[in-house]
């Protein structure tokens, strides 16, 4: 446990050097959050009858997402673990007497983490005293909050567990540029993070709610306001944990394999 | 000009050295952009209208915006990628080349990945230009390719200014991606509606409204002063402080060398 | 050709502090030093020179070869080269200057090396013919007829120095400007290097100005050394005088049997090893013929060797000598 803290401790310290960085960060954010409030705003104005969510619940859905944006989106991968693959020093890492699955999922994780919880606090903060129609609420009862913090950790470990399965492929493709936006640009739309799935028409949202996708951002961002509640939430955390040991039990097998190749290729 | 198109070519001879990865990351782009694209369909499976305007309405709104961006990070994704250029060094290299910077910058980078993103505003255009149900008349011809073309200047300045801040500092850059990608992403609506203040900061301070929504009416025919036509003409000065801000940022770059 | 006067240059720069504390104060308030790149720099250098510009990292090397090719703005000072000042004409200036960066590459990764040069011709309008008599002349000299057509990606690092010298060169600069030109190459690319540096200064007449970590190219190429540390040129002599200074030091090395010999006055003992010793010699006090009398005198000496040190050791004392 100790190391991985250790990489936390380092990011986190690291992400407050760049103040300049963590501001911008912040105001970009939340001006992307208010830009798509007022237009789900607009479109609320157009029909109400149509609006599948209560208008409450998408304003708290986007104030949290941009809040903690970088625990929730795939697109954030880890640069360094891609360098790492495809300039051959991976061989390094192996001689290391460290699980290597279990070293990028918390640097990863770690690197996440660090990055939202520098900049959440001030963007839900200013989401709060927003002027009434447009303010993040408060979740519905003290029980729906513990559920939405359970279920955002979760949520954090499927979207790692699948970036770990795109850094695996990337050792046998080498050049995943490519394979990486396709995979970010899907996972994130069925995750919710372009519009919420309840958005979704029939059948479209259907299949978008097996998916695995459906266990990331989805999830925790529903709860929070009360969209899912009660045995609804309980369940959808059952998914969770589900997807969650699938992705990462297949990411290990893939990474077996993958180092074996590694091994023989000689780096 | 000539030797502008030898670095084309010498791009192009580049990046198809490796197929593979082009093809598919052309393909990423264009997916990027039609998650965008299917969000705002899905929604007009529910809603007719938002402020009044139809799904193929919002549509042309949607490819003249999209359009505007993949032409101006076709030809100017060197500035938008200054901070590398800067960070690697290779802004000291252009300066010790005879020509002025500005070319050589453009000639720095061209990605032709990004074409997905144009051939679906192209697709776009093609599925809502009949689908508007505008009666076609030169006029209005000429009032879309306004919007398209000063659009893409729009985009290029605000890349220009991008650069610029690159100059003074990397860490804050972040926060103009509201105005080059947001600038994208929440013009596939007309800016009218986010309300009367965003309308306005997006005519008056950053201009990416004189392009997309008052020239939009003159297409649906809800205006027929021809001011609106030539809205987007409007937007073109934008492009002066764009330039004479990078030009500060430079003499800057000239005298610290970070 | 190349004149410096009284060039001043200081930058601002944040200080970044460790530590979790320090780091969350730093988001609040943010302390700045002045670093003082150069300070009161002036030397002039004539056509067809060879100048070796030497000094520890940081000591204002680079700095100075930015202004030297107008990237940098002094603050202060005059800096004419060719008649012109860099800053300020800066296309007419770099037309007649040639830069290498040993670290940075100005081909094209993916593209075959002859395509690159194509480029460059076109970048400086250099007319076809002199293209052709320059490049053939280069890559002749350069043994690189075979790899023009293989792309930069494929080629060892010392073909793709000797590309990027050929790159520099096209347009036949006066200047050449070499930023640690033999960074990394092995042994035999070290010498070509080197020698076609030495071969284009007498054929055309080029002036060279290269900064270097390696001594040996000072000593295979420069007759001046410029040194400099902590922004101010301290030193401006040929490598002989140089030497000269240091000749006090000469180093022996005794191999012997038995006991550890006491040494005499104007003997240093540098490094001391069972049955062996390395001495350094002033030769004012002590010669060498004594210093080996004094040694067999005590123990059986096996062997002998006298040297003098070597240009490397020679900076290393004179930065110490400088305190940079």
């Amino acid at each position: 446990m100790k190391p991985y803290l250790a990489i936390f401790r380092l990011r986190f310290i690291n992400g407050l050097q760049y103040r300049s960085a963590a501001l911008a960060g912040m105001a970009t954010q939340f001006a992307w959050g208010f830009m798509e409030i007022l237009a789900f705003a607009a479109f609320y104005k157009a029909n109400p009858a149509a609006f599948p969510m209560e208008f409450s619940h998408t304003v708290s859905y986007i104030w949290l997402q941009q809040a903690f944006l970088a625990l929730f989106m795939v697109w954030f991968f880890e640069g360094e673990i891609f360098d790492s693959i495809t300039t051959g020093n991976i061989a390094y890492e192996l001689a290391r007497p460290i699980d290597l699955y279990g070293r990028w999922f918390s640097q990863t994780a770690a690197n996440r983490v660090a990055k939202a919880v520098l900049r959440s606090l001030p963007i839900l903060l200013v989401a709060a005293l927003v002027p009434a129609p447009y303010r993040l609420s408060l979740p519905p009862a003290a029980g729906q909050f513990i559920l939405f913090l359970i279920s955002v950790l979760l949520s954090l470990g499927v979207v790692v567990s699948f970036s770990m399965l795109i850094y695996i492929t990337t050792v046998y493709t080498l050049s995943a540029a490519g394979g990486r936006l396709i995979a970010a640009a899907l996972a994130d739309f069925l995750a919710g993070a372009i519009i919420p799935l309840p958005f979704f028409p029939q059948p479209f949202r259907a299949i978008a709610e097996v998916l695995p996708f459906a266990a990331m951002q989805n999830m925790p961002l529903r709860i929070y306001s009360g969209n899912i509640a009660g045995r609804a939430a309980l369940w959808g955390i059952g998914i969770q944990i589900f997807w969650l040991a699938v992705l990462t039990l297949f990411g290990r097998v893939m990474m077996k394999k993958a180092l074996g190749k590694v091994v023989v290729q000689g780096g | 000009m000539r030797l502008y198109l030898k670095f084309v070519a010498m791009h192009l001879q580049s990046q198809m050295q490796y197929k593979i990865s082009f093809f598919l990351l052309a393909l990423g782009q264009f997916l990027v952009s039609f998650t965008a694209l299917l969000g705002v369909s899905f929604m007009f499976t529910r809603f007719n209208a938002v402020d009044g305007f139809r799904f193929p309405e919002v549509l042309l709104c949607l490819a003249t915006v999209l359009m505007a961006f993949s032409l101006a990070e076709l030809f100017g994704r060197g500035f938008d990628h200054f901070p590398r250029i800067i960070r690697s060094g290779e802004l000291d290299r252009m300066l010790v080349r005879p020509r002025p910077l500005v070319p050589q910058v453009l000639a720095s980078l061209i990605e032709f990945s990004r074409l997905g993103r144009l051939v679906q505003a192209i697709l776009v255009f093609c599925y809502a230009i009949p689908a508007s149900g505008i009666h076609w008349t030169w006029d209005k011809a000429l009032t879309l390719c306004l919007m398209v073309l000063c659009g893409s200047i729009v985009f290029f300045s605000l890349f220009v200014i991008y650069a610029a801040f690159s100059f003074f500092t990397i860490e804050g850059l972040e926060f103009m991606n509201v105005f080059t990608d947001g600038g994208r992403e929440f013009g596939r609506y007309p800016y009218s509606i986010y309300g009367r203040e965003v309308l306005r900061f997006f005519t008056y301070v950053i201009p990416l409204a004189l392009f997309q929504y008052y020239p939009l009416l003159y297409l649906l025919g809800r205006r027929t002063s021809i001011l609106y036509m030539l809205m987007p003409l409007l937007a073109l000065p934008f492009a002066i402080p764009a330039y004479a801000f990078w030009r500060y940022g430079l003499s800057k770059y000239n005298s610290t060398g970070s | 050709m190349i004149h410096l006067e009284g060039i001043n240059k200081t930058f601002r720069v944040a200080r970044r502090k460790s530590g979790f504390g320090r780091a969350l104060q730093a988001l609040f308030s943010r302390e700045y030093e002045l670093i003082h790149a150069l300070q009161d720099v002036s030397f002039s250098i004539s056509q067809g020179e060879m100048v070796g510009y030497i000094g520890p990292n940081g000591a204002g090397k680079s700095t100075t070869i930015k202004i030297m090719c107008g990237i940098l703005r002094p603050d202060s000072g005059v800096c004419n080269i060719d008649g012109r000042t860099p800053w300020q004409d800066r296309i007419d200036h770099v037309r007649n200057i040639g830069v290498v960066f040993g670290q940075r590459s100005q081909l094209w990764w993916d593209v075959p090396v002859g395509d690159s040069f194509d480029l460059i011709r076109d970048i400086y309008k250099i007319d076809a013919r002199r293209y052709k008599r320059n490049l053939e002349e280069l890559v002749a000299l350069l043994d690189l007829e075979e790899i023009l057509k293989t792309p930069t990606r494929t080629l060892s690092l010392g073909q793709r120095m000797r590309c990027e010298l050929v790159a520099s060169l096209l347009h036949s600069p006066k200047i050449l400007f070499l930023d640690e030109p033999t960074i990394g190459l092995d042994a035999v690319s070290k010498i070509a290097v080197r020698q076609f540096i030495k071969d284009l200064n007498s054929r055309r007449g080029t002036t060279v100005i290269l900064t270097t970590h390696d001594m040996q190219d000072i000593e295979a190429l420069t007759e001046r050394i410029l040194l400099i540390g902590k922004g101010r040129i301290l030193m401006d002599g040929s490598l002989e005088e140089l030497k000269k200074r240091s000749s006090w030091r000469k180093t022996i090395t005794f191999e012997y049997l038995g006991p550890q010999p006491a040494l005499d006055a104007g003997m240093t003992l540098r490094e001391a090893r069972p049955g062996r010793i390395v001495v350094y010699l002033e030769p004012e006090v002590c010669s060498a013929a004594e210093a080996i009398a004094h040694i067999s005198r005590q123990v059986e000496v096996k062997d002998v060797s006298v040297a003098g040190i070597s240009a490397e050791e020679m900076v290393a004392g004179l930065y110490r000598e400088y305190d940079i």
